[in-house]
């Protein structure tokens, strides 16, 4: 890592910085990204940085710190909130129900068919979430990069349906899971993805098994099977199946999963389909891991009391709705002493995480051989789709024929093969130049940069310090819309969740920090989300006083 | 009353009646308090044990799902954890196993009618890859392709929920909806992914769901992912359907105070696991007359049945806004890839919140939305029109080929006229003469012929894999062909001489190994399965 020491980052520029967005500034043109832009070279900030566990102890931090509890009035009013949405939601069924039938006609019960979808089920997105409607699925336009382009549009009743102007606006991005910049339409990637679709195609016409598999298929595997340090690999044509479709084919009856209790959707889904028993721990929770651990083995399985066939345990690299690493180490070290299989899933931290990109792995410098199943997604890092599952070769051979995904549905493209082959290849450096590892150490300095800034301003920001995702708490649902309309008014582009996708009082915004954003972006967002913090009043960290950007 | 105690306790009641006061509202349920003390003593001690059991609910542990819990000490908890032995994730690999490991071909270059294949170099006529209208290789799409490239870059990203909704992805969800005439449509990133999320964003614990049982594997997934009651008919046996239906509506009569369920038929267009078309007129009957909702999976019949490729409701004639939900995938006809459901628009904007796979996934990248759009209008021209013509004409020339003419008894032909899937069997009596008895015995028996035809005349054929263990039942083995329109006549009627020739040849070879007068011929009962270990 060299010379990341905190003397050798630059002082941040927020007072000083204009107030003008950077994307009318003359240094960038529309598209251009700091992966473009030749910088002088005492401008090489970024240079030598990388994000790996040693360098923790550079900013006196620990994983412990990472969830910090809300001032009891915003508590407070954050229930009374929900309680008041409530109310005026139950009073909108009410009347609702009675007099404007055909709006909720999908909720009742007509023609002797029962309802289409439950009204309680969807309480909380129709009176919550359907209302600010216009923060979420914003359609966008051309390359989510470093800035993206959203289609412009209004509404007249209230998020029920849109109106476009046909004009597209751009902004900053902060929304895009493109975190080594991957995400381009010009560049090494696009131009041998358009050599690929002269040459082979856009479409396999086929599953692996049946007369899909491509040359491109093996290629791409071997090297993804390398990048992450595994004896073979197994490409999955979406991300979300490589996890729903595998795990049925590891676990049966018999087998126990562990899961911790924040996992993505696609592992649960997964777990659930294998027809193994599921229990879940607290999040990134080892203790609790191992007291689950010790219940699970030392009862066996309910009822017989059978031991269990084996135990599988699933955790994600790094939690995107959180921003925390798993922590790797400690579970390796239950792993050896509790003989359980352990897999995981690397979709937000392959790529993004690791001096060398090669997730928490290379992060806390465990060995990948120590983990028996490295799964992981194309559509982050590397700006492609799909999903890969690691492992050796016994089990990916048996994978092969017995993954859902790969006996039944439709093989990976080529063009999306060709870009996860040229994205990997540059970030492992084969192309003979450092743009890889520029990427990697731009990601890696953006990260730090934005995160600890933004603790510095006074936000109380969740997950760790090396995260690219950097989640900022918001509390009260009406800052859920406000947070969102603010910054895109100001040229920002946030993803903001609230209940039921977190829990009832953790609404947040995430920012997901991309090596494509430049100094300048950064200082820009930085400046946007101090105004609209202090607008909104979220500054509300007690730690204030502890933090120190990285400008100290 | 000099009592030291009592004097403590006094002032520090008071103390704490002093600090009560500065807590907002305080008063008022002191207020309250003293009322219903003085008006309804009793209901104090009802609240207050109301209070009490609240505290100690949620003081005490969670509670077990595990009646049965052994209380252990830690040194024999400690024991157990170190006798405990998991089995291996995965068993070793089965002589088919390995088999189909071995024996899949691998695509060099571009897909196509007449792809080159790894294994030995050669160029092989393509009867195996779902290629209808050989889209992947039609220039005006890759142009456009590149062109949104050039725009769009590939991922997209991110979920359509947070900043994933491209503008094109917008234009192919009209498209679709356009083309097969329903109000809406919502697209997914992956065709297989799509079904099981459409049914269980639906059908939830208690409902029901009435399905056939010659569906393919991701709607069997569907269907257990939901966690409703599901129950089975016969495979397009619409008596059968009828009975379950009415033994449904009977058992429903006798328990009246249940509430109304969601109710489901599930079915599909073109079945991939037979080539059987579904009677879609029989199950709008059905559907209407007891209220079911019907989800139709149309992954293999969306622009490929019906005159202009507007698959089961064009075919029977049934209004398209009447099927609830049409799934499909874009992966077969259209070349490109991701799924899609069609219906009304309560029914898209609902899995738009709650389709598992299409909230929880990143959206298909915009080159391959694209090429969907592209083949929508391919197909809605008078060319496509003519495609679609071709394709039907093919798909029975090579039906009829395989139904007439020498060895025609070598083959056991499963598959609706007009169907361009068509699953090759051997005839149970060819089998039962030639000794054979096992599923692994005829699986190597099929692989036969399909290493003999890529050798002896250049074709490419596959056997429908299943995943073994987890399919409801699997089916018998087969030899799965897809037709396209762009073969031609003479390649099809060829191909079905040379697959007849080989499949009669196999038969007649293990006849002759079986019952050969020669006295190495016992032996040979075992020659098969020995020589794929090699
Ligand atoms: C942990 C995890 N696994 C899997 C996925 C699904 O990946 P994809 O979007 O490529 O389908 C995601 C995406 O959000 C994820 O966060």
């Amino acid at each position: 890592m060299g010379k990341g020491s905190r003397a050798s980052v630059p002082p941040s520029s927020l007072k000083s910085a204009t107030a003008a967005s950077p994307l009318s500034s003359q240094h960038h043109t529309k598209f251009e990204e700091a992966l473009s832009v030749k910088e002088p070279k005492e401008k090489l900030y970024w240079k030598g940085f990388s994000s790996s566990a040693k360098n923790r102890a550079l900013f006196r931090t620990s994983y412990d710190d990472i969830m910090e509890e809300p001032p009891y009035f915003t508590l407070i009013t954050t229930y009374i909130s929900y309680i008041i949405l409530s109310f005026f939601g139950h009073v909108r069924d009410f009347y609702g129900f009675r007099w404007n039938k055909k709006a909720f006609s999908h909720l009742m019960p007509s023609n002797g068919y029962a309802a289409l979808t439950s009204d309680w089920d969807s309480f909380w997105t129709r009176n919550l979430k359907l209302r600010i409607e216009d923060c979420f699925s914003v359609p966008t336009s051309l390359v989510p990069g470093r800035t993206v382009n959203l289609l412009e549009r209004y509404t007249n009743d209230y998020c029920r349906s849109f109106q476009y102007t046909g004009k597209l606006k751009e902004v900053v991005n902060l929304a895009s899971y493109n975190y080594l910049g991957f995400a381009q339409s010009t560049g090494p990637c696009a131009d041998a993805v358009e050599d690929v679709v002269r040459t082979h195609g856009l479409s396999s016409c086929g599953t692996r098994l049946d007369g899909g598999s491509m040359d491109l298929h093996a290629k791409t595997e071997e090297l993804v099977a390398e990048f992450v340090g595994k004896e073979a690999g197994l490409l999955v044509s979406m991300g979300y199946a490589t996890n729903s479709t595998t795990i049925a084919s590891l676990t049966t009856k018999g087998s126990l999963i562990i899961s911790d209790e924040l996992n993505h959707n696609s592992l649960v889904f997964g777990a659930r389909l294998s027809g193994a028993f599921i229990r879940v721990f607290k999040h990134n929770d080892p203790e609790d891991l191992e007291s689950v651990l010790r219940d699970a083995i030392s009862q066996g399985q309910p009822r017989t009391h059978r031991p269990w066939k084996n135990i599988l345990v699933i955790v994600e690299g790094l939690y995107s709705m959180e921003g925390t690493l798993c922590k790797l180490p400690e579970i390796v070290e239950l792993k050896r002493k509790y003989k359980f299989v352990l897999y995981v899933d690397e979709a937000h931290s392959i790529g993004a995480i690791g001096p060398r990109g090669r997730g928490v792995c290379d992060y806390f410098g465990v060995d990948p051989k120590e983990i028996d199943i490295l799964m992981g997604t194309f559509t982050k890092s590397f700006g492609a789709a799909g999903g890969y599952i690691c492992s050796s070769k016994a089990i990916i051979d048996h994978l092969r024929i017995t993954n859902h995904s790969s006996v039944y549905a439709e093989a990976m493209s080529p063009v999306v093969l060709q870009q996860i082959y040229t994205s990997m290849w540059s970030i492992m450096g084969r192309d003979g130049t450092s743009a890889g590892q520029e990427r990697l150490s731009r990601l890696a300095w953006n990260a730090r940069y934005l995160g600890s800034n933004l603790r510095k301003q006074g936000f109380i920001i969740y997950g760790d310090r090396d995260s690219p995702v950097i989640p900022l708490l918001l509390f009260n649902p009406a800052k859920i819309p406000a947070f969102s309309r603010e910054c895109r008014k100001r040229g920002l582009a946030v993803v903001v969740v609230g209940f039921p996708a977190t829990s009832i009082v953790a609404s947040r915004a995430r920012f997901c920090v991309s090596a494509s954003h430049t100094k300048e972006d950064l200082d820009f967002i930085l400046r946007i989300v101090d105004e609209v913090g202090d607008l909104l009043n979220l500054k509300m960290s007690s730690r204030k006083a502890l933090e120190m950007g990285m400008d100290s | 009353m000099d009592n030291p105690i009592i004097s403590v306790l006094n002032s520090t009641l008071s103390t704490v009646a002093q600090g009560i006061k500065y807590v907002p509202g305080s008063d008022i349920a002191i207020d309250y308090i003293k009322n219903s003390y003085q008006n309804d003593p009793f209901r104090v001690v009802l609240e207050l044990g109301l209070a009490i059991y609240a505290v100690k609910y949620m003081m005490s542990k969670k509670y077990r799902i595990d009646q049965n819990h052994v209380a252990l000490t830690e040194k024999e908890i400690d024991e157990l954890i170190a006798e405990w032995q998991p089995e291996p994730l995965v068993q070793p690999l089965s002589d088919v196993q390995r088999m189909e490991l071995e024996k899949s071909q691998v695509i060099v270059g571009s897909q196509g009618v007449r792809p080159k294949v790894q294994s030995t170099g050669k160029t092989l006529l393509n009867l195996a890859a779902a290629n209808y209208y050989d889209f992947v290789n039609m220039e005006h799409i890759k142009e456009k392709a590149i062109e949104t490239l050039r725009a769009y870059g590939v991922g997209s990203c991110g979920p359509p929920g947070f900043y994933g909704t491209l503008d094109v992805h917008m234009q192919l969800e009209k498209d679709i909806a356009n083309f097969l005439g329903t109000e809406g449509a919502i697209i997914y990133a992956q065709g297989f992914s799509t079904i099981p999320s459409v049914i269980s964003a639906f059908s939830k614990r208690g409902d029901l769901i009435v399905c056939d049982d010659g569906c393919n594997f991701a709607v069997q997934k569907g269907t257990q992912i939901s966690r409703s009651n599901v129950k089975f008919f016969k495979h397009n046996d619409m008596a059968d359907l009828e009975r379950v239906l009415e033994s449904i509506r009977v058992e429903s009569l006798a328990n009246k105070k249940r509430p109304l369920t969601r109710r489901f038929i599930v079915t599909e267009g073109l079945f991939q696991n037979s080539g059987d078309i579904a009677p879609l007129d029989k199950i709008m009957e059905l559907k209407h007359k007891y209220k079911y909702r019907v989800v139709l999976d149309e992954s293999s019949s969306i622009g490929v049945l019906g005159k202009t490729g507007r698959g089961l409701t064009e075919l029977f004639n049934v209004p398209p806004k009447e099927v609830d939900m049409i799934v499909g995938s874009m992966a077969n006809s259209f070349a490109a890839a991701g799924g899609f459901c069609a219906g009304h628009k309560e029914v898209v904007m609902h899995q738009r919140l709650s389709g598992q796979s299409f909230v929880f996934s990143a959206s298909i990248p915009a080159m391959l939305t694209i090429c969907s759009s592209e083949a929508i209008k391919v197909l809605d021209s008078p060319k496509g029109e003519q495609l679609i013509k071709d394709l039907h004409n093919n798909a029975n020339t090579f039906r009829n080929a395989i139904l007439t003419g020498a060895n025609k008894d070598a083959i056991d032909l499963a598959g609706d006229a007009g169907s361009p899937i068509l699953h090759l069997r051997f005839p149970s009596e060819a089998l039962r003469a030639a000794g054979i008895t096992t599923r692994d015995e005829e699986t190597f028996l099929l692989q036969e012929v399909v290493d003999e035809v890529a050798v002896k005349d250049s074709l490419l054929v596959t056997r429908a894999k299943y995943v073994d263990g987890q399919e409801r039942s699997l089916p018998r083995p087969s030899i799965r062909i897809s037709i396209s329109a762009a073969h031609s006549k003479k390649e099809l009627e060829k191909a079905a001489q040379a697959i007849k020739t080989s499949f009669n040849k196999v038969v007649s070879k293990r006849n002759r190994d079986k019952y050969g007068t020669n006295v190495g011929g016992k032996k040979s009962q075992t020659t098969l399965l020995a020589g794929a270990e090699e």
